[in-house]
């Protein structure tokens, strides 16, 4: 099993997420970061005074696949979360020890 | 002239058998029919000027904080809508608008004895105690800004009651009371034109705000981290209620449903007009981009400056007013302040000394009987051929200036020998929602 996990534009959620249903991803987790790689901040200003926001709001997803399936899950994220501008975010992906359904006590690809 | 044909039919004229009875009782029923209107005017302003307080000045405040420090902040405004009001019944009333002195009244209206229904002139004593309290309780709320995010509460309650006495009841009885030095209507030896609080709140309260910043010192880690506001939302909704609420402040300074206050009225609302679009002007010009904070804190600085003027001059002086009051305050906050580098946490300074500093003096320019009263002989300012006004207006100012900072250093002391007046610094970086209230504004589990 695969962690894969994609820092994206917050705006992308929706397609993104549509598009991992359609291929028939059953779970994902969505959490609110802030960060930034090589996209620099921008700047704001309130009443003269300067302030340089350089962690930037993003999301992240993170999905848990059998290993067969992770590049056609890499693939369809970034079709769906690509907008070809800098800040379009990253994906990394890393190996998965084991998983647990708590209702049940299902392990690994069993569990996903 | 349908109020008279009311009265002319009214049974208790009809009724009163002889003509002198009739007239009699007709001169009884105007002055009725006059004095509910009034009433009834005065007091929806000053519900309006409590509106100001809270929610106005709270969530424009509570806005422009950070998150951590939002209640006590909305706080300061709120309690003061309790300290003030007490303290106003007990002596406050008495020692702004009692008995004749030059520089404060006396104790004849204390506890608010001998305070009824009467008339004064044709509102009721105490929709006339009631309007001046809600002016009472905004202008130390006004304060709050400059030291916003470090003052202790116990230091603030009592600075704020301190500052009442020793600042704001004897400004408000030299501007406005019996036979105060600066009663433009009351033979004052320096008779200073301010229709509804220039000099008396805003030059007050911004110039105590200044003396509290730099007595306070900066906020643990201005100007280098970020402490931008957290909630513009709030402040845009509060500078909204502001506004609406400061048609009570200034039409309601004419104390009657009058002509004059609906030229105060309308100088109000294109005071502040001008003054918003002034200040998006100077911003987009130096900043490169309008900005809504910008906008709204325009649109303030020009009710302030208005303020003093509102009952005194015609439609475009108050535009002038608000557009020079809307680019100086900007240069102050966006430019100046940071120049000198003290931490007026909100710009109360900025906004209400300078804006109220501007407003009192071009007041002594732009002042005209012609609002006032056309048929009076009296020239009011330099349109009216009456120059040395200006001098009268800069002298009122400075009365104001001097009086604000001497009783607020004195505030501030006697507040740190008692209790302290800064927080501890790891209060401070709690947050003083937490540290001094116990309470957090936005739960994350619930």
């Amino acid at each position: 099993m695969k962690k894969i996990e994609a820092i994206i534009q917050p705006s992308k959620l929706e397609e993104v997420k549509q598009a991992l249903i359609g291929i028939g991803v059953d779970g994902m987790t969505a959490i609110e970061v802030r960060g930034h790689g090589r996209q620099k901040g921008h700047k704001e200003i309130y009443r003269g005074h300067e302030y340089v926001v350089d962690l930037l709001p993003k999301l992240k997803l993170e999905i848990v696949v059998a290993d067969s399936r992770v590049e056609e899950v890499v693939e369809t994220l970034m079709r769906a979360a690509r907008t070809g501008r800098i800040g379009d975010g990253k994906i990394f992906i890393s190996h998965v020890e084991d998983a647990i359904r708590i209702r049940n006590a299902d392990r690994g690809e069993a569990a996903l | 002239m349908d109020s008279f044909a009311v009265v002319l039919l009214s049974p208790e004229v009809a009724a009163a058998g002889d003509l002198t009875g009739r007239l009699e009782a007709l001169e009884r029923a105007l002055s009725a029919a006059q004095s509910s209107a009034d009433n009834a005017w005065m007091l929806t302003s000053a519900a309006l000027v409590l509106l100001m307080t809270g929610p106005g000045l709270a969530l424009f405040y509570g806005g422009l904080v950070r998150r951590k420090n939002v209640l006590a902040t909305m706080m300061h405004s709120f309690i003061l809508m309790a300290v003030a009001s007490v303290l106003w019944a007990v002596v406050g009333y008495s020692l702004a608008f009692g008995g004749s002195g030059r520089f404060l009244g006396d104790l004849r209206f204390a506890f608010l004895s001998a305070v009824g229904n009467e008339l004064q002139g044709t509102i009721p004593h105490a929709t006339f105690v009631v309007y001046q309290l809600m002016f009472a309780i905004i202008t130390p709320a006004l304060i709050s800004g400059a030291f916003a995010e470090r003052i202790k509460f116990s230091a603030m309650l009592l600075f704020t009651a301190l500052w009442s006495l020793l600042v704001y009841y004897p400004l408000a009885h030299m501007v406005w009371g019996p036979g105060g030095i600066l009663n433009a209507f009351a033979d004052g030896r320096i008779p200073c034109l301010d229709f509804a609080g220039g000099t008396v709140v805003h030059v007050s309260s911004g110039v105590s705000a200044l003396v509290c910043a730099l007595y306070l010192g900066k906020r643990l880690g201005y100007p280098s981290e970020a402490m931008k506001p957290h909630n513009l939302v709030m402040s845009v909704t509060g500078a909204c209620l502001l506004w609406v609420g400061w048609f009570g402040f200034n039409a309601g300074s004419a104390l009657a449903a009058s002509r004059q206050a609906a030229s105060a009225f309308l100088a109000t609302q294109l005071g502040a007009a001008a003054a918003t679009l002034g200040w998006m002007l100077a911003e987009w010009l130096k900043s490169g981009k309008p900005s809504m904070l910008g906008a709204i804190t325009g649109a303030v600085a020009g009710l302030v400056a208005i303020t003093p003027a509102s009952g005194f001059v015609r439609p475009m002086p108050a535009l002038v007013i608000g557009f020079a009051a809307g680019v100086l305050c900007f240069y102050m906050v966006a430019v100046v302040k940071h120049r000198l580098g003290y931490d007026d946490s909100l710009d109360a300074f900025g906004v209400h000394g300078v804006g109220g500093t501007v407003g009192a003096i071009l007041t002594g320019i732009f002042a005209t009987r012609a609002v006032v009263d056309p048929t009076s002989e009296r020239a009011f300012g330099w349109v009216d051929g009456n120059p040395v006004q200006v001098l009268y207006q800069l002298a009122g100012t400075a009365v104001a200036w001097v009086l604000a900072a001497a009783g607020t250093v004195v505030s501030l002391k006697i507040c740190d020998r008692v209790v302290g007046v800064r927080v501890e610094p790891e209060h401070e970086i709690q947050g003083l929602d937490l540290s001094l209230h116990g309470e957090e504004a936005y739960s994350y589990e619930t």
